[in-house]
């Protein structure tokens, strides 16, 4: 994907290069493909092969090892300097006005929701909460890259993805407080977002499991030639775990049209990428699952919304998976169970916080296309911050769901243990109301 | 296949007492009678295809279920509905799982095949953390409910530690799976097809000793049997037996060893381990007051634990004596001492006598 940073070709015109370059290669057998891609690191003399299963390989009397690493880091794909203004020569998707203004417009929006919500469980109202600051742009930037048939297997820190997609204030508070209009009926912790209506899969905390779930949904696309792909989100800790893998692995394999999108921020609660893996960092992984990847800045929307329309592309038309590397940096602790100014350096959240900001830099790049001025912005801060305390003012009140929400839906019908043991509780909340919580309709 | 198949004779496949059980369905067609001789493989085999036939979005797939298995389960579904429905996947029980899991979650039926249950726990957390919670968690929004994961399971006579285990109590404390093992073709047949067609994710272990073993008479057209539908095989009035795929032969010799010394046993085959039919044992064991569980899995944990607390729970008064649990020892499951560790006709019998002498 370095063609990206190459002079001034449109986007179209690079996919329409890059499709072509391998619709040739997607003509020969994987193995072929397999031995194609070695064939640099031979003397063009070296004409010998062996044929190996999987392919032939070309042979060489030199005994070289495979660096460890390459000589130079993998380059960061960025279209917006740190102060907002385009780089020279950069390759990019033409965003207007009205997309421009919504993605900041939403991005303060999370920024906004996050900092009051964060408030809430800092004041007891809530019991859990976990921001996204820092990471408002590949929040934003992918999930407006895609469109609403493209389904969303999120971790947890992509809730503006479904913000994006019009999951409203009073439905994200809902989910906080677990009242009888959270879609989950109160089961999860808050934070575990999920809606059918806007294809967004419900969070479930253990890491990476979404991952070859992502494979399958996406199999099912390929199966139905759906106009559409998966998008799984991810974070650098998560990429440790085995369902990386095997994720990655099945998705190129089963040639799965899933975008593998990582949020590389950094952290894993308190372990640094230097204690997660030896590798330079998680893009260069997808070469070795023969997945194309590339690497961008998480922090320059513009970026992450061209890579994103890119990977969409290649990952419907080609149908193949594609692994997108996003840095970022957690400006948030890791949820309000954690202090992470434990582990490290204050100077180097400020510095994220405030320099490296996604939200700043945007902003000026839409101010200095006459896009937005100081009065829109205090407009929108003020609308939706009177928005996010109304909604939480409304949840809060809302009672909590019904007893007989605890067993439904563990199976499609509730079958007799359960039954017995509803009556069982329903009996002793008769004998014992106060042992219970009194907002629980019973 | 070893010496040790031998203890299982011509008992490996017990028939229902009662045919009617046939009838359940409303898929069977009940002008055709036709049935076919055939081992359990095979059977599996069958339900796969009309799996396959009568749903479009089914699919079939896991290690090397491509060429046909190595337990030949999937031969022939490749060539018949194509690699893109049946296949491969790459060596990787967790991928399998989690794959199957996205596939099923889009409506579709996903039938994965774990080679042997010995692996089945890198997928452990797939299972338990994700397919069993997916309903729940969403508020019904999302469902994996089209899943079925087979499993071969059970010991053969040479397979030691890993190709030998048990595993079915792991999977019996996690509320949102359904845990079904069946005992014979006929059973595998009915029983399979009900799992890939029931609306929530279902383990279906295999008894790999029956495979070629065990042969009987099995209906050619699709027909399904219930699931948390326990079945007394045998009717008898001194002490009830249960148990659940190939452990139900051993213990039909004990029923008949016992009764040539006059001891009338029933014996439950418990079909669905979760959610289990607690009435039908519960009744039985009201009738006898006595009650023996069986299982190769060791006995410490396993099933039979809460079967027994179970009834012990319900039918204390009815009780004559203690609850009998003649089951795999608390060992990993060993090579030559498979003899030793498995529990024989001998030993339940033994059991059977001194739960009635008590």
């Amino acid at each position: 994907m370095e063609m990206l940073f190459s002079k001034s070709r449109s986007l179209t015109h690079f996919l329409q290069y890059y499709t072509k370059k391998y619709a040739v290669q997607q003509r020969c057998f994987e193995s072929i493909k397999a031995g194609e891609l070695q064939l640099d690191n031979y003397n063009e003399d070296d004409q010998q092969t062996l044929n190996f299963p999987g392919g032939r390989i070309p042979i060489t009397t030199r005994m070289k090892f495979i660096s460890e690493s390459f000589e130079k880091r993998l380059p960061c794909y960025r279209v917006l300097d740190d102060d907002g203004d385009l780089i020279p020569g950069s390759i990019f998707e033409q965003v207007k006005k009205g997309l421009a203004v919504n993605m900041y417009s939403t991005m303060v929006a999370l920024q906004i929701m996050d900092t009051i919500f964060y408030e809430a469980q800092r004041q007891g109202r809530l019991s859990f909460y976990l921001t996204s600051t820092g990471e408002e742009a590949i929040n934003i930037a992918s999930a407006a890259a895609l469109t609403s048939d493209d389904i969303v297997l999120p971790q947890y820190r992509e809730p503006g993805v479904l913000l994006w997609r019009g999951f409203t204030l009073e439905e994200f508070a809902d989910q906080l407080f677990g009242n009888k209009n959270d879609y989950g009926k109160g089961r999860q912790m808050p934070i575990h977002y999920g809606s059918n209506k806007l294809n967004y899969f419900t969070v479930s905390s253990p890491l990476a499991t979404q991952l070859p779930q992502a494979a399958g949904v996406a199999y099912s696309l390929k199966m139905d030639k759906k106009e559409a792909c998966v998008v799984v989100y991810f974070g650098d800790g998560s990429t440790s775990e085995g369902d990386f893998h095997a994720g990655l692995n099945f998705a190129a394999v089963m040639e799965s049209p899933v975008i593998f999108l990582c949020r590389n921020n950094g952290w894993a609660i308190s372990t640094p990428v230097t204690e997660q893996f030896r590798s330079d960092g998680i893009a260069i992984k997808g070469q070795a699952y023969g997945i194309r990847s590339i690497r961008v800045d998480g922090n320059d929307a513009l970026a992450v919304y061209s890579a994103i329309r890119a990977a969409r592309q290649m990952a419907i038309k080609e149908q193949r998976p594609i692994l997108v590397e996003a840095m970022t940096y957690r400006v948030s602790h890791h949820s309000t169970s954690d202090d992470s100014t434990k582990y490290r350096c204050v100077k180097e959240i400020e510095q994220w916080r405030t320099e490296k900001n996604p939200i700043t830099r945007f902003r000026k790049w839409i101010q200095r296309n006459d896009w937005w001025g100081d009065q829109n912005e205090t407009e929108l801060r003020g609308n939706i911050r009177k928005q996010v305390v109304e909604a939480i003012q409304t949840a809060e009140k809302v009672e909590k769901p019904p007893l007989r929400d605890l067993f439904g839906d563990v199976y499609d019908k509730i079958p007799s243990n359960l039954q017995e043991q509803e009556r069982f509780i329903r009996d002793s909340t008769k004998r014992y109301p106060k042992e219970y919580p009194f907002n629980v309709p019973v | 296949m070893g010496s040790n198949f031998r203890r299982i004779g011509k008992l490996a496949a017990i028939s229902s007492k009662n045919q009617s059980c046939m009838g359940f369905s409303s898929t069977v067609n009940k002008n055709d009678t036709s049935t076919k001789s055939v081992n359990l493989f095979s059977a599996i085999n069958q339900a796969l295809h009309i799996a396959l036939d009568s749903d479009p979005r089914s699919y079939v797939f896991g290690e090397d279920v491509g060429f046909g298995g190595v337990f030949r389960c999937t031969t022939g579904l490749a060539d018949r509905f194509g690699k893109q429905r049946v296949f491969n996947t790459p060596l990787c029980e967790q991928g399998i799982v989690g794959f199957a899991i996205g596939l099923a979650a889009m409506d579709n039926r996903a039938v994965a095949e774990i080679q042997f249950a010995d692996y089945i726990f890198p997928a452990f957390d797939q299972i338990v953390n994700e397919a069993a919670k997916f309903r729940y968690r969403s508020g019904n929004q999302f469902n994996c409910g089209g899943l079925t994961i087979r499993a071969p399971y059970g010991a053969v006579g040479h397979g030691g530690h890993y190709h030998s285990q048990s595993p079915e109590s792991f999977f019996c404390h996690v509320p949102g799976i359904k845990v079904v093992i069946p005992r014979s073709p006929q059973q595998a047949k009915g029983l399979l097809l009900s799992s890939i067609r029931d609306p929530n994710p279902v383990v279906f272990f295999e008894p790999k000793l029956l495979y070629r073993m065990a042969v009987e008479e099995v209906p050619k057209d699709d027909y399904m049997l219930p699931l948390s539908e326990a079945e007394v095989l045998r009717e008898g009035t001194d002490i009830t037996l249960v148990g659940w795929g190939a452990q139900l032969s051993i213990m039909e010799q004990a029923c008949v060893e016992a009764a040539k010394e006059g001891i009338s046993c029933e014996l439950i085959d418990l079909k669905t381990l979760i959610p289990w039919d607690k009435e039908t044992v519960e009744a039985s064991v009201k009738k006898t007051g006595r009650l023996l569980i069986s299982h190769e899995a060791p006995v410490t944990g396993g099933f039979g634990a809460e079967i027994s607390a179970s009834i012990v729970e319900r039918c204390f008064t009815r009780l004559e004596a203690p609850v009998a649990r003649v089951c795999g020892l608390d060992t990993p499951f060993p090579l030559v001492f498979e003899p030793f560790y498995l529990p024989t006709t001998n030993k339940i019998l033994d059991a059977i006598k001194s739960t009635v002498s008590y």
